[in-house]
């Protein structure tokens, strides 16, 4: 149903599911971003085709380069100027929003909202593949396959999270299981309990774009302020210049200075 | 679904489809870093891979590379069949034969050379897992002319850290991802501990522990530090000192570590120009002697209770001075030519914070002590109570190894470790199983002229570890016994050998001409070799009179169609990862963790749909075919009929001791030693393909001293005997070279060697600037340039990966806004890159997080138009690019025209990051510009299919 | 934004077509008894134009053959509405068509249903605006302009197709031209606030707000997730140079106004209508036409979409 679904609420079990990323800690190793192709081109929309994947065909596609579509990117920026300047690896993905005009804008009905959690999807079978909600998504998060005809994206890996066939723990999305430094978080955004909210409120998690209106679930935690001077980790003052601190005696003139604290040093 | 268009159709999604229909434990093989890999697969084709949850390397996590396997199994640029070349060397042009033939020719060449002079056989293996099998292959067959990869790699960090400390870095050790609480990384990009160096950042950034990193540039791992230190390329060492230098001057050294665990009180004979002046005094028995200031004698360094003299100077038996190693290290480090102020103009960092860091680490190791209340019994049986930690953590890869000053910069940073007391303690660096050994492991090369023998195997493997000149591998003369001259006086402790001089010195036919040369699993005709355009010469030179190739004949073994294979005789095509067993071995490169010893298999997850075998097989096939002894009984017929997993099971390297340690012992209850178990590999299959043995708490720590992991050490085989492992910060080894270089000694250097050993081997760290430096005019080449690993590429291989293949499919030249905007360069602007050695033509992009004299680029992206299997104009031809073809693989000529190998003149290591440069704007981007140089286009030898139209993997049979 | 030919073909086919549906069914009801002829002509060219539009729409779908299903989501969808729209606005037009060709009649009902027609038609125009008018994540789109624009151009061209007609037919063409020229100066008009506001708007995104990252100083992208194409840049990350803009913008003003204007003044300078004064009108209408084409390739061209600003784009 195109027009946004009433959320059910959790007293009726509904969830609101979606992912938290830790940009003080992603390395932008594209882990993530592999392991969800991996998963979802043989899942719930597969396949994630790739054209000119060997760049064999570069005429008829008009691009020399192997291109895909993929549900995650992984970007680099850089923010500031100089030495100064943060580098931030930054994943980028489907954010599930709750009042997201991709899903209103779509004239069949093909891209959805489900109330009992939250995860849009696009329903393959009804998809015309007019793009407009591809349009309508500030975030670029859905890829067009041309081959397919049909729009795809991030599922949230609901093929996978739910799935009965795995081992409980390993209901989580692909790209949460996988990413080697622990920067990506799942869980259900709508409980303020939950580990995810706590992590959202403990480190400042924020929304993209909210100007957008489109109230995406999920969050972004912040790159921590860099520490580089000495108060940053505790270090006390009287440390901070060590050479200051050669006691009486001990002067850099090599030996007789050297043995004065030498015996000082080993009789402590 | 009805047909009434204004129906609303409601999806219903099934949540829970069969993921698969059978899962296979492995291990995975898409870079060095061994994880466990579960694969799932769905009628019979690879549906999923993702990580092992109860493997110790991964812990369940998989990067990008392991998560692209599928594509990688499935390339188009699969060879499919053995080769014989029929065209030209290089121009690709192949028939296809048997493996009988194959065999038999290989035989039969390597068959003639080994009766008659087996050092003509040059065997060379670059990514290899089974060191253990084809370095004890190569001593079977009798030529010392073997290594792996090593010596372009990262020996100068192993040479560094087995003669200081008895373990390295690399993924030799780990940092205590624990309890550190202050981590510094000198440059590092990926390293072979890929995954876990990632969890363990994430670890202890969630902590809230220190990160500092110390790299030109801010990428990857160094975008996540807590500072960023972007020092000048090649000056890690000056850094390095400079820290020791505020740490000795304000006294923030451990010095009782550095009496219990050290050499730093060992008394080092004073008698400038004596044969052994600079060595240690020893007593009758050889035992290093200290000076005991409880009873003011000279006694033996290794008693227990003594509580040695660190700066004084002492009178010997024999009448002579001695002081304690440590002294000379105070003394020359407390010089204010080490001051930050004296060295922070060379690598480009300001005094302040040099000398704020060194207070950081002093702080961090001193006054944060922390102490595991975990009681322990040390060497001499002596119990402590508690296990006290200084939590610095260090870790370092190629950034500083990959210099010609590499050895002594790594050297540095272990002092630095040593004299901080954070080795092996709680929060400090932590060494991985079989390490710590002792600093050298007892182990000499062999190869000399007289150990060789037509038809025999040579009494030992080719490489090892030197305690002085008389352990060359060198004639009276002394010239090199080994074609890459390693043990040489040009290299002496090339304890990786040097992979990087074969193709120059087989070419060259100096020290001698080889007859074949036998490669595995090295690109060596592209990424994997300095000045690649010379190499692809060299590979397919000939003799003008007789007009034979200059190297005879080229044996190669790879899995695809890489830029290498073209220019090989005889092809012999290897399975992918999935479709072999493989086993990663303790003699190897294991996959240990300082908590635990382990090894683990690679086991067929489908079976190969072309005609390949692993290179394995072919090897101990060939070696039944050759009759080597340790593969065929008297008789001739095979030891291991059953091939390489027969061997795997049932070779013992020594009694008790096999490929793999896990479940010994004929009921396989025995781990470590143990007689072989026929069933070993089921064992091992059922246990998800990996063995592990986890240390009592009380094990893991101080293991150089600790007496329960020294006997238990022992019982598993990693070390001889359970005698403490004494730290080296003065290498007395080194001393004994500089001796001979100074006139002492049987064993002399060539007149044109004799300078350079008396300058480099000095037994404390120097620091010293880099030989393309110093010998270039750097105000025409006034950059460095250098490479990184991308985290999503593993060298050449990835390039045939369809999905891997969109993140680094063209690479452009990284460097600083500031100095592009100074040069009149803007985004996307193309620029020549000269070097003294040669030209590239290559497209750039500017950045704000590099040091200002430094330019990179990724590694390996660049590949030739024809290779892999890939459309000839592939981006990663037109618009990628190598930075190999201006890295010479000679230094310039000297005075008298002697050019040394562009490495480290102790340990041979390749200085790839020596590199210097100039940069001019050549070009505004066009859609037809392209990198330069090209070379034709490579005749893909014949390989897999490429899918017609667009690729669409389902995970199905029929993909 | 990528121009989609097929897109910029269909809006500004249909918009004309629609056009000279409404002129036809004024015209007719307010003669009461039109020239058979101008129907014959006007109403298969209209209902041409807009059902070649629909068709062009159509075929650059993934799914063509479900195209039925894209009228279901009325609810929400302003394309699902435009196709509904457009679906119904045949019904009154055929009726309409019917009494004027077959029954010679448009009084009465057959004027209604010609009123209806033209109603239906000026609807459907209004939701195709609204599509483009109600992406937030297209500035140049989301605005006040759009909606006004594409009905005051539509109306434009369809005035000046019907002109030859009149002419053809002999009869008075004032009635019909003054307006046309009127809604070519309203666009016109339109069309230059437009580019007058949005050239110097405030960005509704940048490169910080959409990384979340201003607070850090300027966000530059240093590596896009890949080095070969997305999708999202090869739809959306269309540029055009400020140059070629600007000339572009000159050929539609000369094409989509000065010429049809000076055509039209001429004309009616002339004494009396006919084959000449026909021969001119249809000048204007061809040069009305391609001025509203160029404009439309503007319209897409000239808009940035905010996902661009991922990929390197600083400001949308
Ligand atoms: N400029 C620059 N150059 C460098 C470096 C650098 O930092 N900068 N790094 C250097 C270093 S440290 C190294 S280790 C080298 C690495 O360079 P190489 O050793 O060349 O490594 P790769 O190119 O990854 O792989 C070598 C070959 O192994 C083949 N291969 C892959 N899988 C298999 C298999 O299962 N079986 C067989 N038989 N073959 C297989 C691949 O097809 C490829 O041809 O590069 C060196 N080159
Ligand atoms: N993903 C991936 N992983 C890999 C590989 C791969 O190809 N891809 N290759 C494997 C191999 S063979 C190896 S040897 C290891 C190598 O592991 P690494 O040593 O981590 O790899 P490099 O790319 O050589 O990284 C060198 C780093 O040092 C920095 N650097 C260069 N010069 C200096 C210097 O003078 N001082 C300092 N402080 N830093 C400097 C560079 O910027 C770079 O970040 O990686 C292994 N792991
Ligand atoms: S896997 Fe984790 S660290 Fe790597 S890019 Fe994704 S989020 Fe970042
Ligand atoms: S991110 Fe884009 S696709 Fe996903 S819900 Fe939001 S608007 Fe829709
Ligand atoms: S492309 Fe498919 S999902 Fe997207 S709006 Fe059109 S029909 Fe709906
Ligand atoms: S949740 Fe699943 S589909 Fe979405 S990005 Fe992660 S892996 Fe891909
Ligand atoms: S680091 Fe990645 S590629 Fe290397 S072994 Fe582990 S998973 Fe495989
Ligand atoms: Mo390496």
């Amino acid at each position: 149903m195109t027009s946004l679904p009433t959320a059910l609420p959790a007293s009726a079990g509904g969830t609101k599911l979606g992912l938290v990323i830790d940009l003080d800690i992603c390395v932008g190793c594209h882990a993530c971003a592999v392991n969800c192709k991996e998963w979802n081109t043989s899942g719930h929309s597969a396949p994630l085709t790739d054209w000119n994947a060997y760049s064999a065909d570069a005429e008829e596609d008009g691009d020399e380069g192997a291109w895909g579509v993929w549900f995650n990117r992984i970007h680099t920026y850089e923010a500031g100027d100089g030495a100064d300047a943060r580098t931030v690896h930054f994943p980028r993905s489907c954010l599930h929003c709750e009042t997201p005009d991709c899903v209103t804008v779509c004239p069949t009905g093909a891209s959805y909202k489900r109330a009992e959690d939250g995860i849009v999807l696009v329903n393959a079978d009804l998809c015309i593949g007019c793009k407009l909600c591809s349009w309508a998504c500030p975030y670029g998060a859905r890829e067009y396959d041309k081959t397919e005809g049909v729009m795809k994206k991030c599922t949230l890996c609901v093929d996978k999270i739910y799935n009965e066939n795995l081992e409980e723990i390993d209901r989580v999305p692909a790209c949460v299981s996988t990413c080697p430094v622990g920067a990506r978080h799942f869980g259900d955004l709508g409980d303020p309990d939950s580990d995810v909210s706590q992590l959202v409120a403990e480190r400042a998690g924020y929304e993209l774009m909210p100007e957008m209106g489109y109230k995406p679930v999920n969050r972004y935690l912040p790159p921590r302020p860099r520490r580089d001077k000495a108060e940053d980790i505790g270090m006390p003052e009287r440390l901070a210049d060590l050479a200051q601190r050669v006691p009486a005696g001990e002067t850099t003139s090599g030996a007789s200075g050297l043995l004065g604290w030498l015996d000082t040093m080993l009789s402590r | 679904m009805s047909i009434n268009p204004f129906e609303t159709v409601v999806e219903t999604v099934d949540t829970s489809p069969t993921v698969s229909d059978e899962t296979k434990f492995t291990t995975c093989y898409m870079c060095a870093c061994r994880c466990g890999i579960k694969v799932h697969l769905r009628d019979g084709t690879i549906r999923y891979i993702e990580g092992n949850r109860n493997h110790p390397v991964n812990k369940g996590v998989l990067c990008a590379k392991g998560s692209a396997g599928i594509m990688q199994h499935y390339s188009p640029a699969r060879l499919t069949k053995p080769m014989k070349r029929v065209g030209e060397r290089g121009s690709g042009e192949f028939k296809e034969v048997e493996w009988d033939e194959a065999l038999a020719t290989a035989a039969d060449w390597l068959g003639d050379i080994r009766k008659s002079d087996p050092r003509k056989l040059a065997f060379f293996t670059g990514r290899d897992q089974s060191q253990s099998l084809t370095g004890w292959w190569a001593s079977q067959f009798g030529t010392p002319n073997h290594a792996a990869h090593g010596g372009f790699c990262s020996v100068n960090m192993a040479a560094a850290g087995l003669y200081s400390i008895g373990g390295s870095f690399w993924e030799f050790g780990e940092p205590d991802w624990e309890h550190t609480k202050y981590f510094m990384m000198f440059g590092v990009a990926e390293d072979h501990d890929s995954n876990p160096i990632k969890m363990g950042l994430g670890h202890i950034k969630t902590r809230g522990a220190k990160f500092v990193s110390v790299n030109p540039v801010k990428t990857g791992y160094s975008a996540i530090a807590d500072e960023w230190v972007g020092i000048r390329p090649g000056t890690d060492g000056l850094f390095i000192l400079a820290l020791v230098h505020e740490l000795l001057r304000a006294g923030k050294v451990d010095l009782h570590y550095l009496v219990r665990y050290t050499n730093a009180p060992w008394l080092v004979i004073q008698d400038p120009g004596a044969a052994d002046h600079g060595l240690f005094a020893r007593d009758a028995e050889g035992r290093p002697l200290a000076f005991d200031k409880s009873n003011s004698k000279v006694v033996s360094a290794l008693e227990a209770d003594i509580s040695p003299d660190l700066a004084g100077e002492h009178v010997l038996p024999d009448g002579r001075k001695a002081v304690p190693s440590f002294k000379l290290l105070a003394e020359r480090y407390l010089d204010p030519s080490y001051a930050p102020d004296a060295v922070a103009a060379q690598t480009g960092l300001d005094a302040a914070t040099i000398k704020r860091l060194a207070a950081e680490i002093a702080h961090a190791a001193f006054e944060q002590e922390i102490t595991l209340d975990v009681p322990w019994t040390d060497w001499a049986g002596r119990r402590h109570e508690k296990m006290i930690g200084r939590p610095v953590a260090m870790h370092a890869m190629r950034g500083i190894s990959a210099h010609s000053n590499g050895f002594h910069t790594c050297r540095a940073l272990h002092m630095l470790q040593m004299l901080l007391g954070s080795i092996d303690c709680p929060g400090g660096f932590r060494y991985k199983p079989p390490f710590p050994r002792p600093a050298p492991p007892p182990l000499k090369p062999v190869g000399r002229a007289e150990q060789i023998k037509p038809g025999t195997p040579m009494a030992g493997p080719p490489l090892g570890f030197p305690m002085g000149p008389q352990d060359l591998l060198v004639d009276e003369a002394g010239n090199p016994a080994r074609i890459d001259k390693a043990f040489s006086w040009d290299a002496p402790m090339a304890v990786h050998g040097m992979m990087h001089m074969v193709i120059h010195n087989a070419w060259a036919q100096d020290p001698y001409p080889i007859d074949t040369l036998f490669m595995y699993m090295a690109n060596m005709s592209w990424n994997s070799t300095m000045n690649s355009k010379g190499t692809m010469e060299k590979l397919t030179d000939k003799d003008p009179e007789t007009g034979a190739y200059r190297i005879p004949k080229i044996i190669y073994s790879d899995a695809y169609a890489s830029e290498m294979v073209a220019y090989a005789d005889l092809v012999l095509p290897d399975t992918t990862y999935l479709e072999r067993w493989d086993c990663i071995s303790l003699l190897d490169r294991p996959i240990c963790d300082a908590d635990g010893a382990a090894d683990s298999i690679r086991q067929p997850v489908v079976a190969p749909d072309r005609d390949v075998r692993p290179f394995q097989e072919v090897l101990i096939d060939l070696g039944v075919r050759l009759g080597l002894p340790g593969l065929t009984h008297e008789d001739g017929s095979a030891k291991y009929p059953g091939g390489y997993p027969d061997y795997i099971a049932n070779h013992e390297r020594a009694p008790g001791i096999g490929p793999l340690a896990g479940w010994r012992g004929v009921d396989g209850t025995e781990g470590g030693k143990g007689a072989p178990n026929p069933d070993q590999l089921k064992r091992y299959v059922e246990n998800e393909c990996f063995w592990r043995h986890e240390f009592k708490p009380e094990e893991r720590y101080y293991k150089h001293a600790n007496k329960t992991y020294l006997e238990t050490a022992t019982r598993l085989g990693f070390i001889g005997a359970p005698n403490q492992i004494i730290m080296q910060l003065y290498v007395e080894p080194l001393q004994q070279f500089r001796l001979a270089a100074e006139g002492h000694g049987a064993n002399q250097p060539p007149e044109k060697d004799r300078e350079r050993i008396k300058r480099y081997f000095d037994p404390l760290p120097i620091w010293y600037q880099p030989f393309e430096e110093s010998q270039v005019d750097t105000d025409s080449f006034p950059m460095h340039a250098i490479t990184q690993r991308p985290a999503a590429m593993y060298h050449s291989w990835g390039s045939q990966n369809a999905w891997l293949r969109q993140l680094h499919g063209k690479n452009p030249l990284f460097m600083n806004r500031k100095q592009g905007e100074r040069l009149g360069i803007a985004d996307g602007d193309w620029v020549y890159v000269t070097s003294h050695h040669g030209q590239i033509k290559v497209p750039v992009k500017l950045m704000e997080g590099v040091n200002p004299d430094t330019a990179w680029t990724w590694n390996a992206i660049g590949k030739r138009r024809g290779s892999w299997n890939l459309g000839k104009d592939a981006p990663e031809a037109t618009k990628g690019f190598l930075l190999n073809h201006v890295i010479s693989e000679l230094l310039p000529a000297r005075k008298d025209g002697y050019r040394y190998a562009n490495a480290d003149p102790v340990t041979g290591q390749a200085a790839w990051y020596d590199l210097r440069v100039r940069i001019e704007k050549a070009a505004d981007d066009r859609p037809e510009t392209v990198s330069e140089p090209q070379f034709p286009v490579l005749k893909t030898a014949p390989t897999a299919e490429r899918p017609k139209g667009p690729l669409q993997f389902k995970g199905r049979r029929g993909q | 934004m990528h121009p989609a030919l097929s897109v910029i073909f269909f809006t500004t086919a249909s918009g004309a077509g629609y056009g000279l549906l409404v002129w036809l069914a004024l015209y007719a009801a307010l003669t009461g008894d039109a020239d058979p002829l101008i129907g014959w002509v006007g109403l298969p060219l209209a209902l041409a134009l807009v059902t070649a539009g629909l068709l062009s729409s159509t075929f650059h779908l993934g799914h063509p053959e479900r195209a039925w299903r894209a009228m279901s989501q009325w609810r929400s969808s302003w394309l699902s509405r435009e196709g509904l729209a457009a679906v119904l606005t045949y019904i009154p037009a055929g009726l309409f068509a019917a009494g004027w060709l077959l029954a010679d009649r448009n009084d009465g009902i057959w004027s209604i249903a010609g009123l209806v027609t033209a109603l239906l038609a000026l609807v459907t125009v209004y939701c195709t605006a609204k599509i483009y008018q109600s992406l937030k994540t297209i500035p140049r789109w989301h605005n006040g302009f759009t909606v006004p624009g594409y009905l005051a151009m539509a109306l434009a061209t369809g005035g000046l197709w019907m002109l030859p007609m009149l002419a053809l037919s002999g009869a008075e063409l004032l009635p019909i031209a003054l307006p046309t020229t009127g809604f070519l100066l309203l666009s016109a008009v339109i069309k230059w606030r437009y580019w007058a506001v949005t050239d110097h708007a405030a960005p509704t995104a940048t490169s910080g707000t959409a990384t979340g990252l201003s607070s850090l100083g300027t966000v530059r992208l240093l590596e896009g997730p890949t080095t070969s194409e997305t999708y999202v840049m090869r739809e959306m990350g269309y540029k055009i140079g400020r140059k070629h803009a600007v000339k572009l913008r000159q050929l539609a003003a000369l094409f989509g106004l000065l010429i049809p204007i000076a055509v039209l003044a001429a004309v009616l300078a002339m004494p009396g209508s006919g084959i000449m004064a026909g021969g001119l009108v249809l000048l204007a209408a061809l040069s009305g036409s391609i001025g509203v084409v160029l404009e439309r390739w503007l319209y897409f061209a000239e808009a940035r979409h905010v996902a661009t600003l991922y990929y390197g784009a600083e400001f949308a």
